[in-house]
């Protein structure tokens, strides 16, 4: 029998939080703005297939920074619960808060009792009928869940991105705007501009009468709205 | 039954890589997924739907009668479905399992899509129907056959495409037209006269809406559009630009052209009776 040193349960915890923190702190950040018609995501991500953000069920989306397998993972199993309950039950059972809720268990069981704790920082967002009662949550990579009204950034950086996105937002924004200030938003925090081509964007737009309201904004439409 | 932790992405020991099927997940809870019933049960049956290519891809369309045994069950019943933004699944058999395979077809494809990031090719969405409905072999050994018929625009080769299957799960694909049910037989037989290549999406309409009629005076168990009572079949167009239903307006206006064009001929406005 092997004896293992005592480690004070403080220590523990807080040898994991400084880990993960560090962990996302190397990665770039997702920044989520309301905007008149609903929510726009934004991000700085070099690849323009492996996303941050992506669909997870009719009016939810979802945005990870940290570790890329382990918030595909996370994403992956939003998208499994999402289409299960929709199918045992009706589409519009299937909420945004739940799927926080999944994740904040699935976040804290890992943080407590995996030899590593997730490097990973998500938000689960879905729109509302009404501009203001959307809900967007913020789940930490112990299973923290907060959450936020307005504006929200995850990542590295995070407290610069979140100055910057404060001073500037204003309620009513329409899309391009949003766009606009988030990049600029980026930019500050990083020190640098973010180029266009670089930008990840997507949207959950209340507008088009179709089921699913995410959609990615394309390269030419993010360079299009950065141009003017 | 879907509470608890969150559905683990890769089972242990089986391929590595999450699975982008809804199916298979669905599969791992038996009590979600449509059961065979016993022989003391009358099943709603779905009847006749055809699909034909044309200029611009393929267009899908359903009679909208259900029948339970002899009497007539639903008289507005829907058979013809976008199944994603590009295809479309028309569906003649057991009405429960049928509308159940649909949604399980119509959730696959969104699944896949969304964990991939990818919409699947005709073609793997074609053999994808092909293995559920081999899902589905229980029930059909007792009698509750499901047979669609799939079609859509092929984004990669750019062009409609069809496929047919039978009970077993066997795919073939058609290249002109084809129609299943139970007044598959009439409807065909119909088509084999006026579908050529090439046709016009209004002439089109008028092609499979008389295929429709065609069938609803061979076949009791088909219902033919009813303008007295604004029951008209249905239709869906598969185009490069989507998956989208033609209006109801659209669809009365071809048949009373097909009306208009077989007056006195004693061919497709003949009514029902003896004679």
């Amino acid at each position: 029998m092997s004896f293992m040193p005592y480690v004070p349960p403080e220590q523990l915890m807080k040898d994991r939080s400084e880990f993960a923190r560090k962990g996302i702190a190397r990665g770039k950040s997702v920044v989520c703005v309301e905007y008149s018609d609903g929510l726009v995501f934004t991000a700085e991500n070099p690849s323009a297939t492996l996303h941050k953000i992506s669909e997870i069920y009719d009016r939810i989306a979802f945005a990870g920074v940290g570790k890329y397998s382990e918030f595909e993972d996370l994403r992956i199993s939003g998208v499994r619960l999402a289409d299960l309950r929709g199918y045992s039950y009706g589409r519009e059972d299937v909420r945004a808060r739940d799927v926080a809720n999944a994740y904040s268990q699935a976040l804290s069981t890992i943080f407590t009792q995996q030899m590593k704790p997730y490097e990973v920082e998500i938000l689960v967002a879905e729109i509302a009928e009404d501009a203001g009662r959307n809900e967007v949550y913020h789940v930490l990579y112990d299973g923290t869940v907060t959450d936020e009204h307005g504006y929200v950034a995850i990542g590295g950086h995070t407290e610069e991105l979140t100055n910057a996105v404060k001073a500037a937002f204003q309620p009513g924004w329409d899309l391009a705007t949003a766009v606009r200030e988030s990049v600029k938003a980026l930019s500050t925090a990083e020190g640098r501009q973010v180029e266009a081509g670089q930008i990840e964007a997507g949207v959950l737009d209340r507008t088009p009468p179709a089921r699913r309201k995410f959609r990615r904004l394309g390269d030419d439409e993010v360079t299009e709205i950065l141009g003017a | 039954m879907t509470d608890g932790p969150l559905p683990p992405p890769g089972a242990p020991g089986g391929p590595i890589g999450a699975n982008p099927s809804f199916f298979d997940l669905i599969r791992t809870r038996p009590e979600a997924l449509p059961q065979p019933v016993t022989d003391a049960v009358t099943p709603m049956h779905g009847t006749t739907v055809v699909g034909l290519k044309f200029a611009e891809g393929v267009v899908f369309a359903g009679d909208r009668r259900a029948t339970e045994g002899f009497a007539i069950a639903d008289e507005r019943m829907e058979k013809v479905f976008a199944a994603d933004g590009f295809s479309v699944i028309a569906i003649a058999g057991a009405a429960g399992q049928a509308i159940e395979l649909v949604r399980l077809f119509q959730l696959e494809l969104e699944h896949y899509e969304k964990i991939t990031g990818d919409r699947l090719s005709l073609e793997g969405k074609a053999n994808r129907l092909a293995q559920m409905i081999r899902g589905n072999l229980p029930a059909a050994m007792q009698g509750l056959v499901v047979v669609p018929l799939f079609g859509g625009f092929d984004e990669r080769r750019n062009e409609g495409r069809i496929f047919y299957y039978d009970a077993t799960g066997g795919r073939w694909e058609e290249d002109d037209f084809h129609a299943t049910g139970s007044g598959g037989r009439p409807a065909r037989s119909s088509l084999k006269k006026r579908w050529r290549p090439g046709l016009d999406r209004a002439e089109a309409l008028r092609v499979v809406v008389e295929a429709l009629v065609d069938a609803s005076h061979e076949d009791a168990g088909t219902g033919g559009p009813d303008p007295a009572r604004g029951i008209f079949p249905t239709v869906i167009v598969a185009s490069g630009s989507g998956a989208e239903a033609v209006s109801e307006d659209d669809v009365r206006a071809a048949y009373e052209a097909v009306m208009a064009a077989n007056e006195g001929a004693g061919g497709a406005s003949r009514e029902g009776g003896v004679s």
